[in-house]
């Protein structure tokens, strides 16, 4: 073996000396002897000083022999749950677009338990490189079989060899992530020898220098000496790499999209000043139902009246519950909307439950009402029996005959949808509804002036629901006073 | 300018306002039933403000997304439910080895397995009493109301940072699911960057975040120091609604939905002359058991049940904080029902048969 000269000295990225790693030895790593994990930190922290973008570096150190990088490299560090660098990195790279992050991850980490973290990260073209060592074994839990573990290759969980029927063949990662769109450049290297090594720098700096321009997914991929697990000699080894492991996974560029990616922008900040927050997340206050202009003092609210809505999908059975919400909330009475979510909403059938109180509402849920909406035949004989003794159903007059109710019960049909059908659209079939409810409460349970207050409420929910559709506002409000003469005519 | 602050909203979207308006910065989530609105409206609300939204790959995507910004000096949450929170607890085991602040959203459903969409509480165990491996616990604060859904998620920010330890919101399908008027608070301003973040520079050195402690001793110091934590969150924070318990002979223990139906339950019982009240964790982990405590000293109750959508849960720490002095005894629905009014009422005049009168 030749001697080479030392053309580059120690990286200012390196702690010097390794005053984070405990016990007395400081000068130099963790590692066993003869080990990859050494030459490629060095190579990574060369780049990084290289390219200027050690403050700003965060160092994602994996489970396994590499947990300890932040011993090393003085730049943001975190060592994270096994195999999840990449989604770790994802949260830094998009919570800290100004930020360099680096995935350093091994085979058992990368290729096993993390590789769905990997290939997400890899496909969503996340902004980090990822580097990968594969030294063909499980090195810190005392080499048991990974997924690159070469066929026949005896390990402590293959100690037959491994066995390609049983285990699968070894997975190529470089090849795997070559199938993908998002990523811009992949390289598989080798740290054996001096030509390999160099190749494996140029390779490195190459994913820092992306980095750097923020352009997005690089992968390089290790191949590594790991003598000691291996039962190698430094020689045995790197002649175990470069004659039987690159034979599965070939040496070379994969992929370079570096010099046809654009760099990428830091994206704009955060909206966090209070006042522009309000803005674009709050509508502006008009007609939202403040002041004293709006009270609404219908007696029959002072006690909680329970609502039942149900119907069909398609039907605006849970809007049609929600405008009611609405209106309650547009009046300050406690309100509360809740929906079927359950196995009942199955096949098709729509239900919510809506109460209104000016006290206070215990349970969201109604298992008795005092008002059925049944917009199809099987919505009533769904729920016709929650009908109280002396409750209002009303109903689809397109959907069913009159039903039988019993003696204390109101029962009122209409055709809904053939209203909102003239209106020209057949979606305010619930507003004419609502409007049939304003002429059976105005008949029977408000005063005038209330009863007034529920047109111009109701009025005001739709309009604040489709502040940006005008139109819809209108033919909602014709099918609600349709809605309200057809029943008036109904109740005369 | 004048906004329009009191909404109409879901559970599962006030929480998501209370978020923002808490200056959360990213939230990275997975859909599931019946918490799926609450990565909806993040889908819709974050980029509004040009904050981060991602749907993950999985519910640990999540959680580790969740790790990487937080550590990175930004507020973050996850949402999820029963079994994607059981997929997450390796992530929470970490954020309470790191010290690390995060919020997270459980709008618990039936298990056990996939269970189904219905409303349960019983994620009680695997919140309340660490989930993960390793001796830790989470805030667990329990909203009854979509405003709570709101308010206790701002304030789960609060104390996850103040305590440096993950914060749930523990939640269920009907308060989720549910719509009521919401009064939003005004956002918040910024100043959030917390000293301990990675990269941060001190003394020439880059911060760096891990949970690894190869030294038995120092692994030890860390457990003593969180428990310390612990110790001094139960002493300070405890939080509970007490309705009527001060005479009451019969008291009910109930949060989130179950406590709004045996408040119900409560009056309908006072009505029939039977002296019932009710105590309504609002936070779980700290367990108010002042509350309980104050029973023992004040002498009048004779009985207290423990009302609940699991299997019997709260229960133990109802035991617990009455050091056995008062008999508890547990009602119970489970796998996706919720107790009526009538049925908790029946229960509580059993009870109240047997050990009051």
């Amino acid at each position: 073996m030749s001697t080479e000269k030392v053309k580059f000295g120690r990286s200012k990225v390196f702690f010097d000396p390794f005053e984070r790693r405990p016990g007395p030895i400081k000068t130099n790593m963790h590692y066993c002897p003869g080990c990859g994990h050494g030459i490629l930190h060095k190579l990574i922290a060369e780049a990084i000083e290289y390219y200027g973008i050690q403050e700003n570096t965060v160092f994602i150190a994996p489970v396994g022999c590499a947990v300890f990088a932040y011993y090393y490299f003085n730049c943001g560090s975190i060592s994270v749950p096994h195999g999840r660098a990449p989604a770790v990195g994802t949260g830094a790279s998009r919570a800290t677009p100004e930020k360099y992050v680096i995935s350093y991850q091994g085979d058992g980490d990368l290729a096993a338990i993390g590789f769905n973290e990997f290939i997400q990260a890899a496909n969503r073209g996340e902004r980090m490189s990822v580097f990968f060592v594969n030294n063909s074994n499980y090195g810190m839990t005392g080499g048991q079989m990974a997924p690159t573990t070469l066929p026949n290759q005896v390990t402590m969980t293959s100690p037959y060899g491994r066995n390609v029927e049983t285990d699968g063949y070894p997975v190529k990662v470089c090849e795997l992530v070559n199938a993908l769109e998002a990523p811009v450049y992949i390289e598989r290297v080798a740290l054996t020898g001096t030509a390999n090594i160099i190749k494996a720098r140029k390779a490195v700096f190459k994913a820092i220098e992306n980095l750097r321009d923020r352009k997005g997914f690089s992968l390089v991929e290790a191949l590594s000496p790991c003598p000691v697990n291996l039962k190698m000699t430094a020689e045995q080894v790197n002649e175990f790499i470069d004659t039987k492991m690159t034979k599965y996974f070939p040496l070379g560029m994969l992929r370079d999209r570096s010099a046809e990616t654009p760099a990428g922008k830091v994206p704009e900040a955060p909206v966090r000043d209070p006042e522009d927050v309000k803005q674009l997340l709050f509508t502006a206050k008009e007609g939202s139902g403040e002041g004293p202009a709006t009270v609404n003092n219908s007696e029959i609210f002072n006690e909680e009246r329970r609502i039942r809505v149900s119907g069909f999908g398609g039907q605006g059975i849970l809007s049609l519950g929600h405008t009611l919400a609405d209106m309650a909330r547009l009046r300050h009475f406690n309100v509360s909307w809740m929906p079927s979510y359950g196995p009942e909403q199955r096949g098709g059938s729509a239900s919510c439950a809506v109460i209104l109180s000016r006290k206070a509402i215990p349970s969201p849920l109604v298992d008795s009402c005092d008002l059925l909406i049944a917009m199809t035949r099987a919505a009533l004989d769904k729920f016709g029996y929650q009908l109280k003794d002396d409750g209002i159903l009303i109903y689809d007059t397109s959907a069913m005959e009159k039903p039988a109710v019993k003696p204390g019960q109101k029962v009122f049909g209409l055709d809904a949808l053939a209203i909102a059908n003239r209106i020209g659209n057949a979606k305010c079939a619930n507003s004419a509804v609502l409007g049939a409810l304003a002429a059976i409460l105005g008949k029977f349970a408000l005063t005038p002036e209330d009863a007034a207050d529920y047109r111009k409420v109701f009025t005001e929910a739709i309009t604040e629901s489709f502040r940006k559709k005008p139109q819809v506002v209108e033919q909602n409000i014709a099918a609600f006073n349709a809605g309200c003469d057809e029943m008036s005519s109904q109740l005369v | 300018m004048q906004y329009n602050q009191r909404l109409l909203l879901k559970g599962n979207e006030a929480a998501v306002y209370g978020a923002l308006l808490a200056g959360c910065d990213c939230f990275f989530g997975y859909p599931i039933t019946p918490a799926s609105e609450v990565a909806h409206t993040a889908a819709r609300l974050f980029p509004k403000l040009k904050r981060t939204f991602i749907q993950a790959e999985s519910e640990i995507g999540a959680i580790n997304m969740v790790i990487g910004a937080v550590a990175s000096g930004r507020r973050a949450m996850t949402g999820s439910s029963g079994l994607g929170i059981s997929l997450k607890q390796e992530g929470v085991s970490y954020l309470a080895a790191y010290e690390m602040p995060a919020v997270i959203i459980d709008v618990t459903r039936g298990g056990p397995g996939l269970g189904n969409i219905g409303p349960e509480q019983a994620d009680y165990f695997q919140l309340v009493k660490g989930g993960g491996h390793g001796s830790y616990h989470c805030l667990v604060l329990t909203p009854n109301s979509v405003q709570e859904m709101c308010d206790f998620t701002v304030k789960a920010f609060d104390l996850a940072e103040k305590y440096r330890m993950p914060a749930y919101v523990m939640a269920d399908g009907v308060i989720g699911q549910m719509m009521e008027s919401v009064q939003l608070p005004d956002p918040r301003p910024y100043t959030y960057d917390p000293e301990w973040k990675m990269g941060r520079i001190v003394d020439g050195k880059a911060n760096y975040i891990t949970s690894i402690y190869m030294e038995y001793d120092d692994l030890e110091a860390l457990n003593r120091r969180l428990q310390a934590k612990y110790r001094e969150i139960e002493r300070a924070e405890q939080c509970a609604e007490e309705f009527m318990t001060e005479d009451a002979e019969l008291v009910i223990a109930a949060y989130g939905i179950c406590s709004r139906i045996a408040k119900g339950a409560v009056s309908e019982l006072r009505a029939q002359g039977i002296k019932a009240g009710l105590i309504r964790p609002q936070m779980v982990f700290p367990f108010p058991t002042n509350s309980f405590e104050k029973l023992l000293s004040n002498g009048k109750a004779k009985v207290v049940m423990s009302l609940e959508m699991s299997a019997g849960q709260m229960i133990e720490d109802v035991k617990l904080a009455l050091n056995c002095k008062l008999p508890v005894e547990l009602f119970n629905r489970m796998g996706g029902n919720v107790p009526s009014c009538a049925e908790v009422c029946e229960a509580a005049k059993r009870i109240y048969k047997e050990y009051v009168k």
